[in-house]
């Protein structure tokens, strides 16, 4: 009895939550048929907006996963960083994870923006940074920076040193043992980290909103595009975009568990 | 190339490439937003906190946070508690479906809530007629901060009840206590630092949430404007230094709660 009760109210949970919404921008993006879908997402502001999104997932993803799994390493194994040092470096890992993304996107234009020293000096040197794409992939890189260096460390841990010590006792170079010992077993949580990393990334509006400037046709990204969609009441547009993302974040949902079934398996 | 990483020199310039990567990329932004915030002394970061603009924004996002986030508590324990314990048709489904709000944009989430409960919509019509609006209104901006921190407390209690002993629990009834009271007595003490670093998390997150929540809110300073959406407003209005003193304020608060959930994390690690 009590069973069947909680079964069918996770069910009504769900449902009103994730469900239901879920269809209606499915369905909310048809609402003046297939053409007004069409030409939500292929107006030049969509495609470039869908551009920029694609850029900035790119270079933030590869980026943060090189640099997050090396410094997971060093957090991990390395001998050089003392371990008060370690634990304080550890803890500094999520500081992204506290900070509202409006406010990693502030930071970036308090330290580089226009009236700064060091914005001006990028700027004298023609180099734009806030209001221009690397400010967007700046504060981007901020946001995601915890994901993947979270998913490796706990698999680092488990494992161990030992292997990785009798492959270099035996006289293996380091770039070999991490190839042939450290990858394979990190591998599944690295993958997580990717798609986690690219969820974020293709989501990310608070910080990028700020540091971008949101200007139409340069540097507007998809959910900013919707963001200004929505204020201009052009709602069906808003969601042919919303669409698009939504089902990227969906094939990347599938992705997660498929990605979490193998990191069990290993 | 397997010399060069050996080489002493290198691994020197790698290490650093990395360590300065992240204090650059991390600690740098954050020690500038506490630095700006006083940059013009005490009394303008005092007259910037004091607006009261200012303070109702804070204080009503730390109201509705915390009404999300006891709502997720409710939720997130009985859905935690139904997917691992129970066998039925659609668990798995449901249980990849709890994920969707990490995944999902936020600006999504908040075009969903709008589309779904908005003037033009059935439940908000409905609603409207017996005199109750949600969208543009705090409801809605509770049920923005409920989608996004949806996943927290499941997911932190879920591994809690998949390592605990049944043993326990099986002991309890054979000895004559009754359902409701091995729950009290035996589950739930289980669960419990799952629930409070869930909660702590989602409550972190709902006073930093600023997508969902500014598509819905309507934004009326003194009414439903929360904290980020007015840090986003002062900076627009470019007022960086009132940005910054206001989020000096919510980074603050954001930190000593994590700290917390690391605390406590910390010590369940060590038993």
């Amino acid at each position: 009895m009590m069973r069947r009760l909680w079964i069918t109210l996770t069910y009504i949970v769900f449902g009103l939550l994730l469900i239901v919404p879920l269809i209606k921008i499915f369905t909310g993006s048809w609402a003046d048929g297939w053409s007004g879908f069409i030409e939500g997402i292929t107006r030049p502001q969509s495609l470039h907006a869908l551009m920029m999104t694609g850029i900035i997932v790119v270079v933030v993803t590869a980026l943060n996963t090189i640099f997050g799994i090396m410094l997971a390493m060093y957090l991990v194994r390395a001998e050089w960083i003392g371990k008060r040092i370690k634990r304080l470096l550890n803890s500094l890992v999520d500081l992204p994870f506290a900070v509202s993304p409006v406010i990693g996107g502030l930071m970036i234009v308090l330290i580089l923006g226009p009236n700064t020293i060091i914005g001006t000096m990028f700027e004298d040197a023609g180099f734009k940074i806030v209001y221009a794409l690397p400010g967007m992939i700046l504060a981007t890189l901020f946001v995601t920076f915890p994901l993947m260096v979270r998913e490796v460390m706990p698999v680092l841990q488990e494992i161990g040193a030992q292997q990785e010590e009798a492959a270099s006792t035996l006289g293996a170079y380091s770039w070999y043992t991490f190839w042939k010992v450290t990858w394979p077993s990190i591998r599944w949580g690295v993958i997580y980290g990717v798609v986690l990393t690219v969820a974020r990334s293709l989501g990310e509006f608070g910080a990028v909103l700020v540091v971008s400037g949101n200007i139409m046709n340069k540097t507007q990204t998809a959910t900013t595009l919707v963001y200004q969609d929505v204020e201009n009441f052009n709602v069906v547009a808003a969601n042919g975009v919303a669409l698009v993302l939504a089902a990227f974040s969906v094939g990347l949902l599938l992705l997660m568990e498929w990605a979490k079934k193998r990191k069990e398996v290993h | 190339m397997n010399a060069m990483f050996r080489g002493k020199g290198w691994s020197f310039g790698f290490r650093s490439a990395i360590m300065l990567y992240f204090i650059i990329l991390i600690v740098l932004p954050i020690v500038g937003i506490y630095t700006q915030s006083f940059s013009l002394g005490w009394t303008p970061f005092w007259e910037s906190v004091s607006d009261p603009l200012a303070w109702k924004a804070v204080l009503l996002t730390v109201r509705l946070a915390v009404i999300a986030t006891l709502l997720n508590v409710f939720l997130g324990t009985m859905i935690g508690w139904v997917l691992i314990r129970y066998r039925f048709p659609g668990r798995r489904f449901l249980n990849s479906l709890v994920d969707l709000p990490f995944a999902l944009p936020t600006a999504v989430g908040g075009l969903m809530i709008l589309l779904l409960l908005g003037p033009n919509s059935f439940v908000g019509g409905l609603a409207e007629k017996i005199g109750i609006e949600i969208v543009f209104h705090e409801p809605a901006i509770i049920v923005a901060m409920l989608f996004v921190t949806f996943p927290f407390v499941i997911r932190a209690i879920q591994p809690l009840l998949e390592e605990m002993d049944k043993s326990e629990e099986e002991a309890a009834y054979t000895l004559g206590a009754s359902r409701v009271k091995t729950f009290f007595s035996v589950i739930f003490p289980t669960m419990l630092p799952g629930i409070l670093s869930g909660a702590m998390l989602a409550f972190s997150r709902g006073i930093a949430e600023f997508g969902a929540v500014v598509l819905v809110a309507g934004n009326i300073p003194g009414k439903t404007l929360i904290a980020s959406v007015y840090i986003f407003g002062e900076i627009e209005s470019s007022n960086p230094q009132g940005a910054a003193a206001v989020s000096v304020m919510l980074l603050t608060l954001s930190f000593l709660i994590l700290w917390t959930v690391n605390l406590i994390q910390g010590r369940r690690g060590g038993q």
